[in-house]
């Protein structure tokens, strides 16, 4: 039991980081342009896919530095020449010139790479148990991708916190119109802000790709989840993202490495109910509805504190 | 002070206002009779039926997106839960020999649709915006995820079938040839495309254009945002359950494919590229759409890339849709000013079709050397056939591409320009464009 709850807290503080390198840059990209990227989960794709080639033809560590820079100077093209235009056009625009982006991103890593999973590996480096609880051997690429999650956590802070473009970005989050009449180039901070949002969820993809599986659904797959975190953090708070990733991470991690089910809480159904509906409530385990347990978590947020846990905005 | 004339109703319709107010619908339904007269192939009636559940499933989509202004990313779910409460109820109407025609299934479906819009609409209607398509993303993965779970009710991967011919006959009517089930879409088309366009025409419909554009003032005013958009929502709802429900006698199954993301964002392109402002729009789409999705298929591999990158077209250069696009027009021509523009159109069209095709031609080339590396380079796309491996189709495909696009971007600043001139004489005739 012991060993279960150190190991799945690991565990989900890893996909809790992970989260929130790209939640962090969702909820900047919203504050600031006032648009829920939908695209966002598809740059962390196009991260780990990008980290997948160039490790191939140079080795992992290159391609951890190169892979967000091209994701990253991508999305900024996005928005120099994509959202800037759709602007005009208003929200709804913007939101569905993203929802477009996703699909087309999506489908042109389907042509290049194919449906089924790429073998993209750990580097022969980080290929080794860091350490062992409870006889289990913790993969020591793990510890990596704690660590490099970590560090640019607190970059990120510094950056925000004690350099004058991080000033702008704070201004910006609360009081968007304002920071432009103050006559700062909003638009270059814009483009700026989206490329460096889209790069860190690259470097999410470059160092999950490994660990998890590199195809060509993974943005679909985590897309949804990456808009809980956001929506039940807060729109526009970095402090709320955090604990929502955390949260989010630790609560799918803890849930699918449960079992029990209401049938085993409470004894098995009459026989009489054996073939109704009934049956598939009872009898389903708690690791089989972990993947739904965040679409419960942001109806409940939105039901009940719309702002979410932070957020302070109204959307 | 004298009473303000604005406030005053507007005049009857005259005898030929009604004349052609009616007589477009008569036409319709003489239009629906006669295509299978003309296109009597099974294919085409297969074709013709999925249009007719699209469009439902498109102008009910639009009761929340263009008339009430909520995006939702999860309409899949009423038009799916639609479908598998029709397929039950189909199931049980033949198990109990219940007296049930399969005319009055879709309703059913409806009812459904309704049902749960009502059960989940008023927590995701409680704000537009962001936040109602956050929740309607939110709710669609629920149930989508759900479907997978609760295999009794979803029967899981293969879904539940059943057979629709087993229902009382009506008028010797067994349902079973395609022909018989396009004449049954074809009478729930017409029936909720008319519902629907009556719906907009009442003080309702009107009041959710309000909360569109400005829910403030409609507070002021003295309504509740909130139940207009949710009253809106169940409307929605109800409609897509009878699309649902008819798409689940075309195809005698429904599954979880149903509910799924990617039924919500086809309706979501279908709706958009048709255009959101019109009431027309989202039939167009439906239309485009369904035609394109089952010809592209044909034409080439990659088409479903092909249709993205229309959409995001659409959502850059003509956010009013192809109807938007056409309407632009409409004051042009009333002002007699639209031959201004022809000719910067003719004079845009071969670059940006040199465009089109130069990134056609690099699209499937690229996709000759990452899907089928290997193969014999002369391929076919769209009806073309070419030698991918050969350096002078490369270069073709890069003079057309680049050439293209610098050469377009000059002329459409001349459409542009010449499109100001028009639309400003135009607007000095007092047509504003």
């Amino acid at each position: 039991m012991l060993e279960l709850i150190v190991i799945s807290t690991l565990n989900g503080v890893l996909f809790g980081m992970l989260l929130f390198l790209m939640a962090s840059g969702l909820t900047v990209i919203f504050s600031m342009l006032g648009v829920l990227n939908f695209a966002h989960a598809s740059f962390y794709m196009l991260g780990a896919f990008f980290g997948f080639q160039i490790s191939r033809w140079f080795g992992f560590w290159p391609a951890l530095l190169i892979a967000p820079l091209l994701a990253g100077m991508i999305g900024a093209g996005v928005e120099r020449y994509g959202l800037r235009r759709v602007h005009r056009n208003g929200h709804v625009a913007e939101l569905l010139f993203t929802f477009g982006l996703a699909f087309v991103i999506e489908e042109v890593v389907q042509i290049v790479w194919g449906r089924s999973p790429v073998d993209y590996r750990v580097p022969a480096l980080l290929d080794f148990p860091a350490f062992t609880i409870f006889s289990t051997n913790y993969p020591a690429y793990k510890m990596f991708m704690l660590l490099v999650s970590i560090a640019i956590f607190i970059g990120l802070l510094l950056v925000l916190k004690k350099t004058r473009i991080g000033l702008i970005v704070q201004a910006a989050l609360t009081h968007p119109h304002m920071v432009g009449h103050l006559g700062h180039n909003v638009g270059r901070v814009f483009m700026l802000v989206f490329g460096v949002g889209t790069a860190l969820a690259a470097v999410a993809g470059v160092i999950a790709g490994p660990a998890l599986v590199t195809q060509s659904n993974m943005a679909g797959l985590l897309g949804p989840i990456l808009f809980v975190v956001v929506v039940v953090g807060g729109l526009g708070s970095l402090p709320g993202a955090f604990v929502a990733s955390l949260l989010i991470g630790l609560v799918q991690t803890f849930a699918v490495s449960m079992n029990g089910s209401l049938a085993g809480a409470f004894g098995p159904l009459s026989p009489a109910y054996a073939s109704s509906w009934v049956a598939d409530i009872w009898g389903v385990t708690i690791a089989q509805i972990a993947p739904i347990v965040p679409y419960m978590m942001l109806v409940l947020v939105l039901i009940f504190r719309p702002m979410g846990l932070l957020g302070t905005r109204d959307t | 002070m004298s009473v303000p004339a604005a406030s005053a109703a507007p005049p009857l319709p005259t005898a030929a206002d009604r004349l052609k107010f009616y007589g477009m619908w008569l036409i319709a339904a003489i239009v629906l009779l006669l295509l299978p007269r003309i296109f009597g192939s099974g294919g085409a009636l297969t074709t013709f039926s999925l249009i007719g559940i699209s469009i439902i499933f498109s102008l009910s989509y639009n009761i929340l997106l263009g008339q009430t202004g909520m995006l939702s990313f999860g309409h899949a779910v009423y038009y799916g839960l639609g479908g598998f409460l029709a397929i039950h109820a189909m199931n049980i109407v033949i198990g109990d020999r219940l007296p049930v025609p399969l005319p009055l299934v879709p309703l059913i479906g409806g009812i459904a649709g309704l049902l749960f819009a009502v059960l989940f609409g008023w927590v995701s209607t409680q704000r537009s915006g962001t936040a109602f398509a956050m929740i309607s993303l939110g709710v669609a993965e629920l149930i989508a995820s759900s479907a997978l779970i609760l295999r009794t009710f979803f029967g899981g991967e293969a879904g539940i079938s059943t057979n629709r011919t087993k229902l009382l006959k009506l008028f010797g009517w067994s349902f079973g040839p395609q022909i018989q089930i396009y004449h049954l879409v074809a009478a729930w088309t017409l029936i909720a495309v008319i519902a629907m366009y009556a719906l907009t025409r009442t003080p309702l419909g009107r009041v959710c254009n309000a909360v569109r554009d400005n829910p403030e003032r409609v507070q002021f005013v003295g309504y509740n945002p909130h139940v207009v958009r949710y009253l809106a929502f169940c409307f929605a709802g109800f409609f897509a359950g009878i699309a649902g429900a008819l798409a689940a006698i075309n195809f005698e199954i429904a599954n979880s494919a149903y509910l799924g993301a990617e039924q919500s964002g086809t309706v979501l392109f279908a709706t958009y590229i048709g255009g959101v402002g019109f009431f027309v729009g989202p039939i167009v789409g439906a239309i485009f759409v369904t035609l394109l999705s089952l010809g592209l298929s044909d034409l080439t591999q990659v088409w479903q890339l092909y249709f993205g990158l229309i959409f995001i077209a659409v959502v850059l250069f003509a956010p009013g849709g192809l109807t938007g696009l056409v309407m632009m027009h409409r004051p042009l021509l009333k002002a007699a000013t639209l031959p201004k523009v022809i000719p910067s159109y003719l004079v845009a069209l071969p670059p940006t079709l040199a465009m089109i095709a130069g990134l056609v031609l690099s699209i499937e080339t690229i996709v000759h050397y990452t899907v089928n590396p290997g193969d014999d380079p002369h391929i076919r796309a769209f009806g073309v056939g070419f030698d991918a491996a050969s350096r002078s189709i490369w270069a073709l495909a890069a003079v057309l591409l680049v050439g293209g696009f610098l050469v377009a971007r000059k002329t459409w600043q001349w459409v542009a320009h010449a499109w100001d001139d028009a639309a400003s004489v135009a607007r000095e005739k007092g047509r504003p464009a």
